[in-house]
C-alpha cells in the first residue's frame, strides 16, 4: 500500500481566496481599460484591489444551500397565510395602503438595486468587490421577487395595487423613490455602491427596510412579516458589504475623502428625503404604531449613525451637515406629508384618513412640540369639513422640488409657520428647490438635475394622459385623464378611506369568515 | 375516496396583476415566474441618462443590434425565478457534495491512473479561468440588456459559472493542491495550448452587445466546450481510462449544461424567430464567433484527445449546426 501523504488542509480565508481571486488574472490581449472603461472617470484612485477585505466568505454552495433552505420556508408560510385567508387578520384595512405604498413606491427599487450591483460588479475589477456585488445582486432579485409574491394575495382582493409597476414608472409621488434610485443608478460605479451599498443599506435601512416589515409584524401581516425575517440574513450581509465599501475606498487614497463625504452628505439627504414617506407611513398609516418617526430617527441615525461616524472619523469623514436640519425637522415630517397626502387623495393609488381622537392622542403625545400647535387644528377642520360632507380633494398641481421631487411643502428650519422656497437660475431657466440641500445637490451637477422628469410639469405639458386625449374640448377633465395614464380607477383606488370598496369588502369578509351568517 | 376538507371562501375580485393579465390573454391565475418576472424593469420615464453611457437610457433595447416588438417574448423554459432557481441548485449542490464526499472518503483521487490524473489537471483546472470570464459576461449580459425575461435567466447563469470556477478548483485540490491550482493559471497565462482561448474570452470582455455576448459566451463557447469537454473527455476517454471519479466530480457541469442549453436554445430561437434581420444577425454572429471558439478550443481538446482531436472537433461542431438548425439558425 502507498503512504498517502496527508495534503496540507486549507484554512477558511485561503480556502475562500483560491476559490473567489484566484480565478481572476490580469489580461494581455486587451486594455483594462477597454475591458472595464468606467472606473476612471469619477476621480477615485484605488491602487491595490486586494486590500480589499471579504467582509463576508460564501461559496456558490454554501449560497445555494442556505438561500433555498429559507425560501422554502418562506414559500410555505406565503401558502398557508393565502389558504387561511390571513388578509382578514390585520389589525384593520387601513393597513393595506401600507402594503399599496411598499410595493409600488420600494419593491421596485429592489429591481433596480438588481441590475444596478450586477453593473457595479461587472465593471470593479477586483475579484472580492466583484464577488460580493454580484452576490447582492442575486439576492435584490429575490427580495424585488419574494415581495410581489407576498404582496400578489393582497392584490386580488383589495385595490390600488393592480398595476404597481405601471404606476411606478408614472404615478406623481412614486418619481421621489423612482427618481433617487435613477440618480444611484446612473453615477458612476463608485458612487452607486456609496449612496445604495453604504447610505441606502447601511446607514438608512434601520429607517426604511425595518419599519415596513416590524410595521407587518404589530399588524397582523404575516406575508411581509415573512418576507422581511427571510431577508434579514441577506440584509445583515448587505451591510457589512456597505461598510467594507467605504472603507475600502477611503484607506486607498487621502484624495478619496472628499469625494466620498460629498456622496455621503448628498445621499444622506436624498436618502432622508425618500423617508418622508415611510415617516408618515409609521406615524399616520399604521393602525398599530411600533414607534414614532421621531422616535426612530432619534435611534438609528442620531444614536446608531452617531457612533458610526465617530468610527468612521479616522478617515477624516464628518456626520453629514444636513443632519441638523433633519433633527429641526423631525417634529413635522410625517404631519405635513401626511396633510399633503390627504389632499391629495384624488390622485394616489392608497387612500388616506383622518386620524381618530385615541390617534391624535397618540400623535400629540408623540409629538408634544408640534402636533396640538400646528397640526391638530388643521386636522380638526377638515375632519369636520368631511362630516358636513366637504371632505375635500386638492386639484390643483403643487410645485415639485426639482431635485427629490417632492412638492415644495417643507417648512422653513425652525419655523413650522413659513414654506421654504429656494431657486437657482441655470442656462435662463428657474429651478425651484424644498431646501438648501435639495439645492446644493443641483448646484454640484446641474445638467444631471436639468433631466428629471417631474410630474407636475410634465402633467402640464400634456405628456400624462392617454394617447389620443384632447385637452382642448369642452369640459375637460384634465384629473380623470391622468388617472386613466396612471390605470388608476377613480372611485376605488383612490379617495378616502371610509367610503373605499376596501374598507366596505374587508368588513363584510371579516364578517363571513367569523360568523354564522 | 376523496376527502373533503372545506375552508372559508372567499371570491377574489381579480387573479394576478393588471400587467401580467395584459401579456397572458385575461385576469386568471398566473404563475410565481410571470408575476416575478413580466414587466419588472422599469419601462417609462427615466430621470436622468447614466453619466458612465449619456447614449443610452438606463435600460435601452438599442445596446443590441437586435429589435424585438416585446422583449418579453422571451422565456424562460426552467420557469426559474429566484426561488425556484435556488431550490434547483440546492439539489444540484446536494449531489455534487455527495460525489465529493464519495471520492474523498473512498481515497478516489489516489487511485487514479497517473495519466488521466495528469490530463484532468491540465486540462480542468485552467478552464476555472474561464468560468470566471464566463461569470463577469453574464453579469455584463444581466446589467444592459433589455427586458427581465431576458436579463434574469443572466446572473442565475453569472453566478452558476462562479460555482462552477469553484467547483474546478475543488477538483485541482483534491487531484493536486495549490500548486496545481498556479500551475493551470500559469498553463493559462503562457502556454500556448491556451492563448487562443484566453484571447477568445479576453475579447469577449469588450463585446458592448447584450444579445451578441450571450451569443458569444452562453450559446457558442459553451455549446462547444461543454460538449467537448464534460461530455466526451470527462464521460468518455478519461472514464474509459480508469478515471470514472473525475466525472463524477464534473457531474454538476454536465447537468448544468444539459439544463442551460434548453434556456439558451429557447433564447436563440426567439430572437431568430422575431424577424429576417434579427436571423442574419444571429446566424452572423454564430458563425463568426463559432469558428473562433472552433479554432481556440482545438489545441485544448488535443492535451486529452492526441491523434482524435480534429476529428472529435468536427463531431462536436457539427452537433452545434445541428443544435442552431434546430433553434431556427442555420450556420
Amino acid at each position: 500500500m502507498d503512504m498517502t501523504v496527508a495534503k496540507k488542509k486549507l484554512g477558511l480565508k485561503e480556502r475562500y481566496a483560491v476559490m473567489t481571486r484566484g480565478l481572476d488574472w490580469t489580461p494581455s490581449y486587451q486594455k483594462m481599460e477597454d475591458i472595464y472603461p468606467y472606473i476612471a472617470y469619477e476621480g477615485i484612485k484605488i491602487h491595490d484591489w486586494d486590500k480589499w477585505e471579504d467582509p463576508f466568505r460564501l461559496t456558490m454552495d454554501a449560497y445555494w444551500k442556505y438561500q433555498a433552505e429559507k425560501e422554502r420556508k418562506l414559500y410555505s408560510v406565503l401558502d398557508a397565510y393565502t389558504q387561511n385567508n390571513g388578509h382578514l387578520n390585520v389589525t384593520d384595512a387601513r393597513y393595506l395602503n401600507t402594503v399599496k405604498l411598499f410595493l409600488s413606491g420600494i419593491s421596485p427599487l429592489e429591481y433596480v438595486a438588481h441590475r444596478g450591483f450586477a453593473h457595479a460588479g461587472r465593471q470593479f475589477p477586483g475579484p472580492g468587490p466583484r464577488v460580493a456585488c454580484l452576490m447582492q445582486s442575486l439576492d435584490e432579485i429575490r427580495h424585488a421577487q419574494t415581495q410581489v409574491h407576498a404582496v400578489s394575495n393582497y392584490n386580488k382582493y383589495y385595490n390600488g395595487m393592480h398595476d404597481f409597476h405601471h404606476a411606478h414608472d408614472r404615478v406623481w409621488f412614486l418619481s421621489v423613490p423612482k427618481s433617487f434610485f435613477d440618480d444611484a443608478i446612473t453615477a458612476g460605479p463608485f458612487e452607486f455602491m456609496v449612496s445604495i451599498g453604504f447610505s441606502f443599506e447601511y446607514v438608512l435601512t434601520n429607517l426604511l427596510f425595518v419599519p415596513f416589515v416590524s410595521g407587518a409584524a404589530y399588524n397582523g401581516d404575516m406575508a411581509a412579516m415573512t418576507f422581511g425575517f427571510s431577508a434579514q440574513s441577506d440584509e445583515a450581509r448587505h451591510m457589512t458589504l456597505g461598510l467594507e465599501v467605504i472603507k475600502f475606498i477611503l484607506e486607498q487614497d487621502p484624495d478619496n475623502v472628499p469625494i466620498v463625504q460629498r456622496w455621503i452628505d448628498k445621499w444622506t439627504w436624498r436618502g432622508y428625503r425618500v423617508l418622508t414617506l415611510v415617516a408618515m407611513m409609521m406615524d399616520y398609516m399604521l393602525p398599530k404604531r411600533t414607534m414614532s418617526w421621531k422616535e426612530s430617527w432619534e435611534i438609528y441615525f442620531e444614536e446608531n449613525g452617531g457612533a458610526l461616524f465617530k468610527d468612521l472619523a479616522r478617515y477624516g469623514i464628518k456626520m453629514p451637515k444636513c443632519a441638523e436640519q433633519i433633527a429641526l425637522e423631525k417634529d413635522h415630517l410625517s404631519h405635513q406629508a401626511w396633510s399633503t397626502f390627504y389632499n391629495y387623495a384624488a390622485a394616489a393609488n392608497f387612500h388616506t384618513w383622518m386620524p381618530d381622537e385615541d390617534e391624535m392622542e397618540w400623535l400629540s403625545s408623540k409629538y408634544p412640540n408640534s402636533f396640538d400647535k400646528h397640526y391638530r387644528p388643521r386636522y380638526e377642520f377638515w375632519r369636520e369639513q368631511a362630516a358636513k360632507g366637504n371632505r375635500f380633494y386638492n386639484k390643483t398641481l403643487p410645485m415639485l422640488c426639482q431635485t427629490c421631487q417632492i412638492p415644495m411643502i417643507f417648512t422653513e428650519p425652525g419655523d413650522a409657520t413659513k414654506t421654504c422656497y429656494r431657486e437657482v437660475d441655470y442656462k435662463n431657466e428657474k429651478y425651484h428647490f424644498c431646501s438648501d440641500y435639495c439645492k446644493e445637490i443641483f448646484e454640484h451637477e446641474p445638467e444631471k438635475y436639468v433631466q428629471a422628469w417631474l410630474p407636475v410639469h410634465q402633467i402640464y405639458q400634456g405628456n400624462c394622459f392617454p394617447e389620443g386625449t384632447d385637452p382642448t374640448v369642452e369640459g375637460f377633465d384634465p384629473l380623470a385623464k391622468v388617472l386613466e395614464y396612471y390605470h388608476l380607477e377613480h372611485g376605488r383606488d383612490n379617495l378616502d378611506f371610509d367610503i373605499s370598496e376596501d374598507k366596505k369588502n374587508f368588513a363584510e369578509w371579516r364578517g363571513q369568515a367569523t360568523k354564522n351568517v | 375516496m376523496q376527502i373533503d376538507l372545506r375552508t372559508v371562501s372567499i371570491k377574489p375580485i381579480r387573479h394576478t396583476f393588471d400587467n401580467v393579465a395584459r401579456r397572458i390573454g385575461g385576469d386568471k391565475p398566473a404563475s410565481r415566474y410571470q408575476e416575478g418576472t413580466l414587466d419588472m424593469q422599469q419601462t417609462a420615464n427615466f430621470h436622468y441618462r447614466p453619466t458612465w453611457d449619456p447614449e443610452h437610457d438606463i435600460y435601452d433595447a438599442s445596446r443590441s443590434a437586435i429589435k424585438m416588438a416585446d422583449w418579453y417574448a422571451f422565456k424562460d423554459p426552467r420557469q426559474f425565478y429566484y426561488g425556484a432557481y435556488t431550490m434547483a441548485r440546492a439539489k444540484q449542490q446536494d449531489t455534487a457534495e455527495a460525489n465529493f464526499d464519495f471520492v474523498e472518503n473512498r481515497g478516489l483521487a489516489a487511485t487514479l491512473p497517473d495519466s488521466v490524473r495528469e490530463t484532468a489537471l491540465k486540462l480542468l483546472v485552467p478552464l476555472r479561468h474561464v468560468a470566471w470570464g464566463s461569470n463577469m459576461n453574464n453579469a455584463s449580459v444581466c446589467a444592459y440588456s433589455y427586458g427581465t425575461g431576458f436579463s434574469q435567466p443572466h446572473i442565475f447563469h453569472s453566478m452558476d459559472q462562479l460555482g462552477i470556477a469553484q467547483y474546478l478548483t475543488r477538483v485541482g485540490l483534491l487531484l493536486g493542491d495549490v500548486a496545481s491550482l498556479d500551475e493551470g493559471k500559469r498553463a493559462w497565462m503562457d502556454d500556448d495550448a491556451w492563448q487562443g482561448l484566453r484571447r477568445y474570452v479576453e475579447d469577449s470582455f469588450v463585446v458592448k452587445d447584450p444579445v451578441e455576448l450571450f451569443v458569444v459566451q452562453n450559446v457558442v463557447l459553451d455549446g462547444l466546450m461543454y460538449p467537448l469537454v464534460y461530455e466526451t473527455i470527462v464521460d468518455d476517454v478519461l472514464a474509459s481510462q480508469g478515471g470514472t471519479a473525475v466525472a463524477m466530480l464534473t457531474q454538476f457541469m454536465t447537468d448544468w449544461f444539459a439544463e442551460t442549453k434548453k434556456w439558451a436554445d429557447a433564447t436563440v430561437k426567439t430572437a431568430a424567430a422575431e424577424s429576417p434581420d434579427n436571423k442574419a444577425i444571429m446566424a452572423k454572429w454564430l458563425t463568426e464567433w463559432r469558428d473562433r471558439a472552433a479554432a481556440a478550443l482545438l489545441p485544448v481538446a488535443r492535451i486529452a484527445l492526441g491523434d482524435r482531436t480534429d476529428e472529435v472537433m468536427g463531431e462536436v461542431v457539427q452537433q452545434f449546426n445541428a443544435r442552431m438548425a434546430k433553434a431556427g439558425v442555420a450556420i
